[in-house]
């Protein structure tokens, strides 16, 4: 009796605020927009009884999604969200990994202070850590008064409100996602297989690629998962450094809900995304799997 | 002795292929290896034997090139090896974690050396199969180092660091991670390895029976210096220290004063109420000298009766008995306290001995059973 | 004795430098006099002050706090649950859909879940305001928790709850006296990574609260749309000074407390 309350109480509440509203979001995504509030119909009214059911069904339709397919924005939204993603995934594996490997070869009295200072910036609010680029990238901002002060600039440059201010602003807050996991690869690796490398024939370099890079390629893996997944659906980052050009889908979604108040359509780009992020996330399941196996 | 025995350090005019000259290694304030000189010769299976912190292990890193010499140099077929990185050296090492890359197969470990030469594809594949057939490792080829047993992975550390045919091959302690028995056996095929391939082994183990069971010659360290180079027999029958006698196998050690010597007879007097102890030596000990006496617990027979004809006879009593099968290890103490071991193997049944507990006895050892040092 | 070597000093520096550069920048221009963001005019504290008279500013504060410390409290509950049932409970009927409910929501796109539970919420003609934002956060913050205590769950030694069973506890004692002590350390760090992220959390509170309640990132939010305030900053540097005190605190105690095992360990090594 008492498992079964331990097992219900989570389970019921994650049925009721997770799956049930998810559930929801699919069928609106099927159902008509209206004028109406809620600015849709059909609404489940169970006071009909079955003919109420059936009539709920057969006006549920596809064409929400057809919608989204014919309006070239979405389309775009979508590729450019992808884009973004994977652009600024690349960008802080490179700024990531040579941290990582940095902190990992540090030494030992050196490594929880390191740890701690990456970590740090995640007790720190998201909002205030991408806020704080837009007085640095503006135009007559930090960067720009620092550059036209050494005379490497004459103009001021353009970065705030465009797409490079989002790949700033994305590999910086997600930067420890990277960090974290190669690090924990990187610190695990056995010195003595370096030394067998070498002692086997191999260059600093070549000992690097060949042991060091392929034993920390699942932390790369993670790292680049837990970069990309959440950047597809960003939604603050763009709208804070992006342009109006900058097209990233939580923003569409957030725009189509709050300023256009088109929930059916809003729930159909919610769905099509979540499809687009059921591949990533599987991916990544996997190879945490194989972590878990190779350890155990 | 047979004229061809394998025993190049006795010939004055063999060339060694390892020379260490004066070799000094210091970590910050720490002595690793103290000022150490040391010849090792072609097809060797040399030990360094010694506790942990010794410096065995420094010194076979600056072999591999993991380490260089504070002062000193060190010579490879008579080059200095000083300058040369580890992935230059024609010297490759097992390594005491085995260190076998867990992304690749077995196959793919032991040609990752191979291909760091360029050697062609078709050779490289040759090597392998050699290297897999001397170890018995075919059927695990394709495998991944984790998916072996700990003997197996063994094997393939061994085949990896051969594979590129050193000149000097180093093991790390090679037998540390294996249980007792899968050790001995491997012991034997290591012998076995190193005869077919006519490679210098150098050995790096704190095992003491290992050392003896593997190795040509035995160096045994202290604190960062060699204190006898010898083979395992004589390092076991004649050695030169307390030290030595202590960290090889069991042994009684007994402080006394040479009162008299004639010829090579030593009288050693040691214990108020306690007969002297007669000893052999060829050196000279002047009266009064310090001497320890060291006696194997093997060469001291117990008895219930007083024997006849020894040279040593002494009497006490069964303080404990350890029996460990083949042969039981006497604690008997002496009137003084003083405790000796005592070991006799047991040929008869258990009901049938004639002596337990308490029972009053007598050990006897003859004038040449034991040896005495100076320190 | 590993040293620094040159390119892992530099990469770390740098790497540093980028991390805090943005944030020492934001503290510096909090003081500064000037209006203008972006130009130095001398030091002043006076944003602070109208920032501390500003009652919209403040009234978001408190509804911040009592969101984060309720959602907080109530996912720390059920996610020690849910952590529970996952490593302890073995099989039992819907088993994956349980783990699969715990682990969607650590992917799940903010937008998505705000936008889901505002559906649920309107569905169900819910009055919308803190109670429908403390479920919202309770909801994610449950299952963060509940993924660091059962990692620690996973390493704890279960013949440790057998043993208190044997000498003769209630499966409820027996959690009480001896599961909850030992995994105590991760139930907190569950506790307060829960309350970081309601207090961070901007796109589900918009999502779930209605016009009666604004918590403080929305109220930031509609600011920092229209541009770099000073207002902010003196904001954002008050937030980082609580945010770093707390951490160096929390680091510092637990330094001590393993310094502190460290020599009652020595000790009794050396007393044995």
């Amino acid at each position: 009796m008492r498992r079964f309350s331990l097992i219900s109480i989570p389970y019921l509440w994650l049925l009721a605020l997770f799956l049930v509203p998810f559930i929801i979001v699919l069928k609106i995504s099927l159902s008509d927009s209206a004028l109406a509030i809620p600015p849709y119909t059909p609404t489940l009214d169970f006071s009909e009884g079955w003919a109420g059911i059936k009539a709920f069904w057969s006006e549920l339709d596809m064409e929400n999604f057809v919608f989204l397919t014919e309006d070239d924005l979405y389309w775009k939204a979508y590729l450019s969200s992808l884009n973004i993603a994977i652009v600024s995934t690349i960008l802080t594996l490179l700024v990531g990994f040579p941290i990582a490997y940095a902190m990992a070869r540090a030494p030992e009295e050196w490594r929880p202070t390191l740890l701690m200072l990456i970590i740090l910036p995640f007790w720190t609010s998201f909002l205030i850590r991408v806020y704080s680029w837009m007085g640095i990238l503006s135009q007559e901002g930090y960067l720009n008064q620092l550059l036209l002060s050494l005379g490497i600039i004459s103009e001021p440059l353009v970065i705030l409100n465009t797409n490079t201010a989002v790949y700033i602003g994305i590999v910086y807050t997600y930067l420890p996602f990277m960090i974290l996991p190669i690090y924990a690869a990187l610190e695990k690796l056995d010195g003595s297989l370096l030394e067998a490398a070498e002692d086997l024939g191999c260059s600093r370099t070549s000992a690097f690629w060949l042991v060091t890079v392929p034993l920390s390629k699942q932390g790369i893996i993670a790292g680049s998962f837990l970069v990309f997944i959440p950047t597809l659906g960003e939604f603050v980052i763009p709208s804070l450094l992006g342009g109006s050009k900058t097209l990233m889908i939580g923003k569409v979604l957030w725009e189509e809900f709050f300023s256009n108040r088109d929930w059916p359509v809003a729930s159909a780009v919610a769905i099509i995304l979540l499809l687009i992020l059921v591949i990533p996330i599987i991916l990544f399941q996997r190879n945490e799997q194989k972590q878990r196996e190779a350890e155990g | 002795m047979a004229l061809d025995e394998f025993a190049p350090w006795r010939d004055p005019n063999a060339k060694p292929i390892i020379h260490f000259q004066n070799v000094t290694k210091r970590f910050g304030d720490f002595v690793a290896i103290d000022d150490l000189t040391i010849d090792i010769y072609e097809q060797e299976f040399f030990a360094l034997l010694g506790p942990s912190g010794c410096g065995k292990t420094t010194l076979m890193r600056m072999l591999a090139g993991f380490e260089t010499p504070t002062e000193g140099t060190i010579l490879l077929s008579g080059e200095d090896i000083g300058p040369i990185p580890p992935n230059k050296r024609a010297v490759n090492m097992m390594f005491q974690s085995y260190a076998l890359f867990p992304h690749l197969s077995i196959w793919d470990n032991i040609a990752f050396g191979l291909r760091r030469d360029n050697m062609p594809k078709n050779e490289v594949g040759d090597r392998v199969e050699e290297m897999l057939r001397l170890t018995r490792m075919e059927k695990f080829a394709r495998r991944k180092p984790h998916q072996v047993s700990g003997g197996q992975r063994q094997r393939v550390a061994l085949a990896r660091s051969l594979a590129k045919a050193p000149k000097l091959l180093l093991l790390d302690e090679p037998l540390g991670a294996l249980d007792k028995k899968l050790r001995q056996d491997t012991q034997f095929e290591l012998m076995d390895i190193q005869e077919k391939t006519g490679t210098t082994f150098v050995i790096v183990t704190h095992d003491q029976e290992e050392a003896m069971t593997v190795a040509s010659r035995v160096a045994v360290m202290d604190h960062g210096k060699i204190v006898q180079v010898a083979t395992p027999d004589a390092i076991y029958e004649t050695p030169n220290s307390t030290y030595v006698a202590d960290f090889i196998g069991d042994v009684n050690l007994i402080e006394g004063k040479a009162v008299a010597q004639d010829g090579e007879k030593v009288t050693i007097a040691w214990a108020e109420g306690q007969p002297d102890i007669i000893g052999t030596s060829d050196k000279p000990f002047s009266n009064g000298k310090t001497v320890h006496f060291a006696i194997r617990p093997e060469k001291i027979a117990i008895a219930a009766e007083k024997p006849d004809g020894a040279a040593n006879t002494i009497q006490g009593k069964v303080l404990d008995i350890a029996y460990l099968g083949n042969i039981s290890t006497y604690h008997v103490e002496l009137a003084n306290g003083h405790i000796i071991k005592a070991q006799a193997a047991n040929n008869r049944r258990i009901s049938r001995r004639s002596f337990t507990w308490e029972d009053q006895v007598w050990l006897s050892w003859t004038d040449t059973a034991g040896i005495l040092l100076e320190s | 004795m590993r040293r620094f070597t040159w390119f892992n000093a530099t990469s770390i520096t740098l790497g540093f430098a980028f991390l805090y550069m943005p944030m020492i920048i934001l503290v510096i221009y909090s003081f500064n006099a000037s209006k203008l963001v972006t130009v130095w005019a001398g030091f002043s504290t006076k944003w602070y002050g109208e920032l501390l008279q500003d009652s919209a500013f403040l009234d978001a504060v408190w509804v911040t706090v009592k969101v984060a410390v309720m959602s907080s409290s109530l996912a720390t509950i059920l996610g020690t649950m849910a952590a529970y049932v996952m490593v302890r409970s073995g099989r039992f009927a819907g088993r994956t859909l349980f783990s699969g409910m715990i682990y969607a929501p650590l992917v799940m796109p903010e937008v998505i879940t705000g936008l889901s539970l505002l559906l649920l919420f309107i569905g169900i003609g819910m009055d919308r305001g803190v109670f429908t934002i403390v479920l919202a956060h309770t909801t994610f913050a449950m299952c963060y928790v509940s993924v660091v205590v059962s990692s620690r769950l996973v390493s704890f030694d279960q013949s440790l709850e057998e043993a208190a069973l044997d000498l003769g506890c209630s499966p409820w004692q027996a959690f009480r006296l001896v599961t909850l002590p030992i995994i105590a350390p991760a139930v907190i760090s569950g506790w307060l990574l829960a309350f970081t992220l309601s207090l961070d959390d901007l796109v589900i509170a918009s999502f779930t609260a209605g016009p009666s309640a604004t918590t403080l990132p929305m109220k930031i939010w509609s600011s920092v749309r229209l541009g770099v305030s000073p207002k902010i900053n003196a904001l954002s540097t008050l937030m980082i000074a609580v945010v770093t005190i707390g951490v160096i605190t929390a680091s510092l105690i637990s330094k001590r407390n393993a310094v502190r095992q460290k020599r009652e360990e020595q000790a009794a090594a050396r007393s044995a």
